[in-house]
C-alpha cells in the first residue's frame, strides 16, 4: 500500500527525464514557430530602419514627390510606385481572363486524359526562374514588340481618344507593357492553378443539377461554379497580384530602367524592384537609404495585398469545413 | 388561329435562346482552349529559347574552368560551386528551423490563435518579394559586418526562402498523418517527442522531402536576393566570409554585357538552370505521385 501510494506521488527519475525532455522539445520548437513572426517583423523594420535617413531629409513628401534624382539627392517615390502599379495592372488585365480559361479547360473542357498533363504543364512554367523570364523578354520578346507590336499598337489603339496616349511611343520595344507581359505569363501558372483547385472543390451535385436542367457548359461554369468560388478565386487574383508587384529580375531586362514619369505604356519606365536591382549595390547614403525606404513601401504593399489574397481564401477553406 | 400563333412565335423565341445559349457555350469553350494554348506556346517558346541559344555553347570546359575576362573562353565552374555552396548552407540552415516551426504549428499549436497568425504570416512570407528578403539580409548581415559581402550573408537570404516552403510542407504533411497512429504510440507510454521524431515524422517523411526539394528548385534561381549579399567574384572561392559567385548573378552580369563570349555563357548557364530547376520540381511531382497512389 504505502509503496503504491510513494510511487503515485513521487515521479519515477526515467519519467521525470520524459517529461523535462518532453518539454524542452515543446519550447525549441515554440521558439522556432516564433523565428517566423520575428523574420517577418525584422524584414520591415529593418528597412524602415535603413530608410531614416531619407525620411529625415524628404520627410512625407517622399511618398508624394516625382522628383528622383540622386545626382542632386532629391528623392521622391512616385515614379517607381507608379510603374510598379502600372505593370502589375497590366499583368493582371491579361493574367486574369488567360488564367480563368485555363482553369475552366482543366477543370470541364479537356478530356479527362489530358487534364493532367496539361495542367503540370501550365505549372511548369511556374518554376521557370525570373532571370530566364528576363532574358527570354529582353532577346526575344523586345525584337518582336519592336518590329510588330509596337507599330501595331501606335496605328491601331493609338489613335482612339482618351486611351490612345498610352498607346503612342518610339519602336523601342521596352517598356511598361513589355513588363506587364512579360509579369502576365509568369503570374498566370498561380492564378490559374489556384483557380483550378477551387473550381474542383464545387460539390458534384451542384454542377450536375444543373447540367440536368439542360444548362451549357458555359452557364454552369458561369452562373454555378463561380459564385460558389467567389471569394477564393479572388484571392487567387490578388495571390497573381502579389508576385506581380514584387517580381525583380523579369521586369528589370525589359521595364527599361527610367525613373520618369510618361502616360504612354511603350516608353520606358521603372518598378521599385527593379530599381532595386539595378542600383542597390552601387548606391552609397542618402541614395541607398532611398532604395531601403522604397523596400519597405513594397513590402507594406505586397503585405497588404498577400494578406486580402489570404483572408479571400481562407473563407472558402471555412465554409468548406463546416459543412 | 391566333393561340396557334402565339405558340409558334413562343417557340421561335425559344428556339433563338436555345440557338444564343449554344452560341455563347461555343465560344467560351473555343476560348479557354485558347487561353491553354496560350500558356502551353509560352512555355514552349522560353524552353526553345533557353535550349537554341544555350546548346552551342554546353561543353565540358563549361563545368571546369572558371567564368573569363571579356573576349575569352572559359566556363562557370565558380559559378556553380558558389551556387552550390550557398543553396546547400541555405538548406542546412532553413530545413530544421522550418521542420521544427512546422511541426509546433501541427502539433502544439492546436486550435490557438497565434498558430492560425504564425500560419498566416508564414503564407505571407512564402509569397514576399525576394529582393525585400536580399534587403532584409543586407542590413542584417552586411551592413552590420561593414558592408562586406559575403557567401555566408548569401545563404542566409536564401535560407529566409527555404524557411516558408519547408513549414508550410512540414505542418501540412504532419496534419495528414493519421490520430490514430499518435493515439497508439501515446498510449504505449512513449514520450511526445519520441512520438514526433519517430512516428510522425516518419509517416510524413515523403512530403517534408519534397517540400525541401520544391525549395532547393525556387532558391537555385534566384538572382535578386543575392546580387547585394553573396555579389559575385570572378574567381574559384572557397571563403564563406568573401564574396561567390552564383550561376544567376554571373548570368544577370553576362547578359547585360556587349561580350559575345560572355552572352553565350549566360545562355549556357540559363540552359543548365532551367534543366536542374525542371528536373527537381518533377522530382518532387513523383514523389507526391508516388505517395499518393500507394496510400490508395
Amino acid at each position: 500500500m504505502t509503496t503504491i501510494a510513494a510511487r503515485g506521488s513521487v515521479p519515477q527519475p526515467e519519467s521525470r527525464r520524459d517529461e523535462l525532455q518532453d518539454k524542452g522539445f515543446s519550447y525549441v520548437l515554440a521558439f522556432t514557430a516564433f523565428f517566423v513572426l520575428i523574420a517577418l517583423a525584422g524584414a520591415a523594420l529593418s528597412m524602415l530602419w535603413g530608410g531614416r535617413h531619407v525620411l529625415a531629409q524628404e520627410g512625407l513628401s517622399f511618398f508624394f514627390s516625382a522628383e528622383w534624382n540622386p545626382v542632386e539627392n532629391r528623392y521622391g517615390a512616385l515614379v517607381p510606385i507608379f510603374g510598379t502599379l502600372v505593370t502589375a495592372v497590366i499583368a493582371m488585365i491579361i493574367a486574369v481572363p488567360v488564367s480563368f480559361g485555363i482553369a475552366l479547360y482543366l477543370t470541364e473542357v479537356a478530356p479527362s486524359w489530358l487534364r493532367t498533363p496539361v495542367g503540370s504543364a501550365i505549372e511548369l512554367l511556374a518554376g521557370i526562374p525570373s532571370i530566364i523570364y528576363g532574358m527570354w523578354g529582353l532577346f526575344v520578346l523586345v525584337p518582336v514588340m519592336t518590329e510588330y507590336g509596337t507599330p501595331w499598337l501606335n496605328d491601331h489603339l493609338g489613335t482612339l481618344p482618351v486611351i490612345g496616349p498610352m498607346f503612342q511611343g518610339p519602336p523601342i520595344g521596352i517598356g511598361m507593357l513589355t513588363a506587364g507581359f512579360v509579369l502576365a505569363i509568369m503570374v498566370i501558372p498561380f492564378v490559374s492553378s489556384v483557380m483550378r483547385d477551387v473550381f474542383l472543390t464545387v460539390p458534384s451535385r451542384l454542377k450536375e443539377s444543373a447540367y440536368a436542367l439542360g444548362a451549357t457548359k458555359w452557364e454552369v461554369v458561369w452562373d454555378i461554379v463561380l459564385p460558389y468560388t467567389k471569394s477564393a478565386v479572388v484571392g487567387g487574383i490578388f495571390l497573381g497580384l502579389g508576385r506581380a508587384l514584387g517580381e525583380t529580375m523579369a521586369v528589370a531586362y525589359v521595364v527599361g530602367n527610367t525613373v520618369r514619369f510618361s502616360v504612354s505604356l511603350l516608353e520606358p519606365g521603372t518598378t521599385i524592384a527593379a530599381l532595386i536591382a539595378n542600383d542597390f549595390a552601387e548606391a552609397t547614403d542618402t541614395y541607398r537609404s532611398a532604395l531601403l525606404l522604397l523596400g519597405f513601401v513594397l513590402f507594406i504593399v505586397t503585405f497588404f495585398v498577400l494578406a486580402i489574397a489570404r483572408l479571400m481564401l481562407m473563407q472558402l477553406a471555412r465554409r468548406e469545413g463546416l459543412k | 388561329m391566333s393561340t396557334t400563333r402565339t405558340a409558334e412565335a413562343s417557340t421561335r423565341v425559344a428556339e433563338r435562346l436555345y440557338r444564343k445559349r449554344r452560341i455563347v457555350n461555343r465560344v467560351a469553350i473555343i476560348l479557354s482552349c485558347a487561353a491553354a494554348i496560350f500558356g502551353l506556346f509560352f512555355l514552349a517558346w522560353i524552353l526553345w529559347t533557353t535550349i537554341s541559344k544555350g546548346i552551342g555553347s554546353i561543353s565540358l570546359a563549361l563545368f571546369t574552368e572558371n567564368t573569363p575576362p571579356p573576349m575569352q573562353a572559359g566556363g562557370l565552374a565558380n559559378a556553380f560551386f558558389g551556387s552550390a555552396v550557398m543553396c546547400a548552407l541555405a538548406i542546412v540552415i532553413g530545413t530544421p528551423l522550418g521542420i521544427a516551426a512546422g511541426t509546433w504549428l501541427a502539433e502544439y499549436a492546436g486550435a490557438r490563435k497565434i498558430g492560425t497568425v504564425i500560419r498566416f504570416v508564414n503564407d505571407i512570407l512564402l509569397s514576399a518579394p525576394s529582393i525585400v528578403l536580399g534587403l532584409f539580409v543586407y542590413t542584417l548581415v552586411v551592413a552590420q559586418m561593414g558592408g562586406g559581402f559575403s557567401a555566408l550573408a548569401g545563404a542566409i537570404a536564401l535560407a529566409f526562402i527555404v524557411l516558408p516552403v519547408v513549414v508550410r510542407t512540414t505542418d501540412e504533411m504532419l496534419r495528414l498523418v493519421p490520430a490514430q497512429m499518435r493515439e497508439a504510440a501515446l498510449s504505449l507510454g512513449v514520450p511526445q517527442w519520441k512520438v514526433i521524431v519517430q512516428v510522425l515524422y516518419r509517416g510524413a517523411s515523403a512530403g517534408i522531402v519534397t517540400g525541401i526539394i520544391l525549395a532547393l528548385a525556387r532558391i537555385s534561381g534566384e538572382t535578386a536576393p543575392l546580387l547585394f549579399t553573396s555579389f559575385g567574384n570572378q574567381y574559384w572561392s572557397t571563403d564563406l566570409t568573401q564574396p561567390m559567385a552564383s550561376v544567376p548573378v554571373v548570368m544577370n552580369q553576362f547578359t547585360a554585357s556587349p561580350y559575345e563570349t560572355w552572352q553565350s555563357l549566360a545562355w549556357a548557364g540559363a540552359l543548365v538552370l532551367t534543366f536542374f530547376v525542371l528536373v527537381l520540381s518533377m522530382i518532387a511531382r513523383a514523389i507526391l505521385l508516388r505517395n499518393k497512389t500507394s496510400n490508395d
